[in-house]
């Protein structure tokens, strides 16, 4: 089962060609994810060799969902690219898009975002500026390494890369149904409560690590939704107690602007809704272990 | 990046937002020459990035060029909640006011959507009057691809209840601000006050503009707009070389990748440092994904350069980054300012895991440097920079 991705998904990505998008094409591929094609309408009808694999050049996403039964796309386009790149993935109706890029500009996401809303939202964007997602043992869409973990019964949701692979590390005997990396940019696709629902729907799931950051309320109104609809445990980690007001930390996303915002307000809000909360992230995963042990 | 209050006057007039005359200075008695411009007589206000500068005596009235000189010098190098006056603007005086209104478009992350607010209730922080006045604040949700379309601006002039012998100079100026707010990649519009003045008009008599800086590569003329002048130095030189840093106020220098696993890192830094003295991280460091041996240098570079700086934690889990470029870039780092003869006498501690770890882990034990130290938990490796700069 898994959420959002595994096995049997079909995998193409916009941006094959461009280095980035080798580099993790090939990485995709060694963690056994069945990518079926790539898309760049100036290379249309070539193919790239990867180790022996060939894996062909569509013109576009419709024809390579047509030509493939393609059903995920995995976006390496650089960002003044992107925004045309996930429009066609959405009129493509591709059913689910994970968009690496980062450092688009909050228009253009804001604007991709609205589209897909627009057209009845047949397209499940994650990220932007995520490390998309991995089914251990199943399939990997994006840059999370392969080689962290195995599968097992915990869900991950994430807004950060780095903090998502430390978790999976954590809790790497235990081992992951999925890792979803949602991003940490102000506009993004996949939410922290759409995860949660999948994960809470999820017979394969059996207990939920949620980490946040500061910025934006997020993490506040997904402590509402576990309060209201998740039956499974949750255990949460929110990152950025000592971040100044009004400065920018990395991610967009991640800028406190006067009181709402703080890690404080969003630990309290989701111990609130039930959630043990860790305070560094060592501490969150022995606090899974412990629920797992009962 | 927020801008100052000119250069937002400056964008709000490139692109027909009403707007009153003013021109930045930052010498007294350039003051002189601006006011006589405007006929004679000014407003002095302090450019500074923070609220409430009137009530601190960073807006004065001119009624004549050596006042405004008088009043140009009172105000430049005054300090203002922390912000130092580097410029002010002389403005037109504004003619008679008659009401103050509120305007913004700005993004509504929960919505995923944009925003306006409206209200007739401006001149004083929005925030105040939604907290007291709910219903005098008018949210109306803007569709990113539909804009603000004359109609739209007339349906939020009508939700804020704007008055009728306002509402189409407001729609016009809600027009042309959206056209801003497009044009300019910005995350904030804001005018407060939109004043209805004596002839009829309404005019933006100040405002707030903030861009979004991963627009840059499709808006060339925002780079002139940054704030050289008030940026701490080691910012600046980071911001050269291309890393993300921020120089905060504690001793133990942080280095990691990934925006979160660094915030993550000034938590466990601060949490060990309770036990430490109270010591504090001194730095947010992202060298980024895929960081190479050269990038980490860099890092190393400007860490070591804070004076402020005790310790130094190198925080790095190996996703795509490979920890073996990490570890050459400690020891290159090292050897770089050893060959510099800069002397290097703060410890550091390094903590590698994930891609290579055991690589990168082998090159920091042949370099055996003796200001360089291994610890194999992150909690443990925060815990043992917090002592080390307390002892310091």
């Amino acid at each position: 089962m898994a959420i959002f991705l595994n096995k049997d998904s079909k995998v193409i990505v916009q941006g094959m060609t461009g280095a980035t998008g080798m580099k993790h094409t090939k990485l995709m591929l060694a963690d056994g994810t069945n990518i079926v094609g790539g898309v760049n309408p100036r290379k249309a009808g070539t193919s790239v060799d990867f180790d022996g694999t060939e894996i062909p050049v569509f013109g576009s996403v419709a024809e390579a969902m047509e030509k493939t039964g393609a059903n995920v796309s995995v976006l390496f386009v650089p960002p003044a690219f992107a925004k045309a790149a996930v429009v066609e993935a959405i009129d493509a109706e591709i059913p689910l898009a994970v968009v690496i890029t980062e450092g688009i500009a909050v228009h253009d996401s804001a604007a991709f975002y609205a589209y897909a809303v627009s057209q009845g939202n047949k397209t499940r964007i994650i990220g932007p500026n995520c490390p998309g997602l991995i089914t251990p043992g199943q399939s990997n869409a994006g840059i999370i390494p392969g080689d962290i973990t195995k599968p097992g019964r915990i869900g991950l949701v994430s807004k950060s890369g780095t903090l998502t692979y430390q978790m999976m590390y954590e809790l790497r005997d235990i081992g992951f149904s999925s890792a979803v990396g949602i991003g940490g940019d102000p506009v993004i696709g996949t939410t922290h409560i759409d995860a949660l629902a999948a994960f809470e729907a999820d017979p394969d799931t059996d207990l939920i690590v949620m980490i946040g950051e500061i910025g934006g309320d997020a993490e506040e109104r997904a402590a509402a939704y576990i309060a209201e609809h998740v039956t499974k445990p949750v255990v949460g980690y929110v990152a950025g107690f000592t971040a100044p007001e009004g400065k920018t930390m990395g991610h967009a996303g991640a800028i406190v602007s006067g009181s709402s915002g703080t890690a404080a307000a969003k630990k309290e809000a989701l111990e609130a809704a039930g959630v043990k909360v860790g305070k560094t992230p060592t501490e969150t995963a022995k606090l899974a272990r412990e629920i797992l042990a009962g | 990046m927020d801008l100052f209050e000119y250069q937002a006057r400056d964008l709000f007039a490139k692109h027909d937002v009403p707007v009153l005359a003013g021109e930045v200075i930052d010498t007294p008695e350039a003051a002189r020459a601006a006011t006589e411009r405007l006929g004679g007589k000014s407003v002095v206000k302090a450019q500074v990035k923070v609220g409430g500068r009137g009530k601190a005596g960073g807006v004065k009235l001119a009624a004549t060029p050596d006042e405004a000189v008088a009043r140009a010098t009172d105000i430049l190098g005054m300090d203002i909640k922390g912000h130092t006056v580097h410029k002010v603007m002389i403005a037109e005086t504004a003619p008679e006011i008659l009401e103050e209104y509120y305007v913004s478009f700005l993004l509504d992350r929960a919505n995923r959507t944009f925003l306006s607010i409206a209200s007739v209730e401006g001149g004083m922080e929005i925030e105040e009057v939604a907290a007291t006045r709910p219903e005098a604040v008018a949210k109306t949700p803007i569709d990113a691809n539909e804009g603000v379309t004359p109609e739209k601006a007339r349906e939020i002039v009508e939700a804020a209840n704007f008055p009728a012998e306002v509402a189409d100079k407001v729609a016009n100026v809600l027009v042309t601000l959206w056209k801003t707010f497009i044009a300019e990649d910005a995350l904030l519009v804001e005018v407060n006050p939109l004043a209805k003045v004596a002839s009829g008009d309404v005019i933006a008599l100040d405002g707030k503009v903030s861009l979004d800086e991963n627009a840059e590569f499709r808006q060339p003329e925002h780079e002139a707009l940054q704030d050289k002048e008030s940026a701490n130095p080691l910012e600046a030189a980071a911001k050269a070389k291309n890393l993300n840093y921020v120089k905060l106020d504690g001793e133990v220098g942080i280095i990691g990748n990934g925006a979160g696993l660094v915030m993550s890192t000034l938590d466990v830094v601060a949490y060990a440092g309770e036990n430490h003295g109270g010591v504090k991280p001194a730095n947010f460091l992202d060298i980024g994904g895929g960081a190479s041996a050269a990038v980490m240098a860099n890092g190393l570079e400007i860490i070591l350069g804070d004076p402020d700086v005790k310790s130094v934690f190198v925080n790095v889990f190996g996703g795509i980054t490979a920890c073996d470029e990490v570890a050459n870039g400690i020891v290159q780092a090292l050897q770089l300012l050893a060959d510099k003869g800069e002397e290097v006498t703060k410890p550091l501690v390094v903590r590698l895991d994930g891609n290579n770890a055991e690589l990168g882990r082998k090159i920091l034990s042949d370099a055996n440097h003796p200001l360089v130290q291994r610890v194999d938990t992150m909690d443990g490796a925060a815990d043992k920079a917090a002592e080390l700069a307390a002892a310091k």
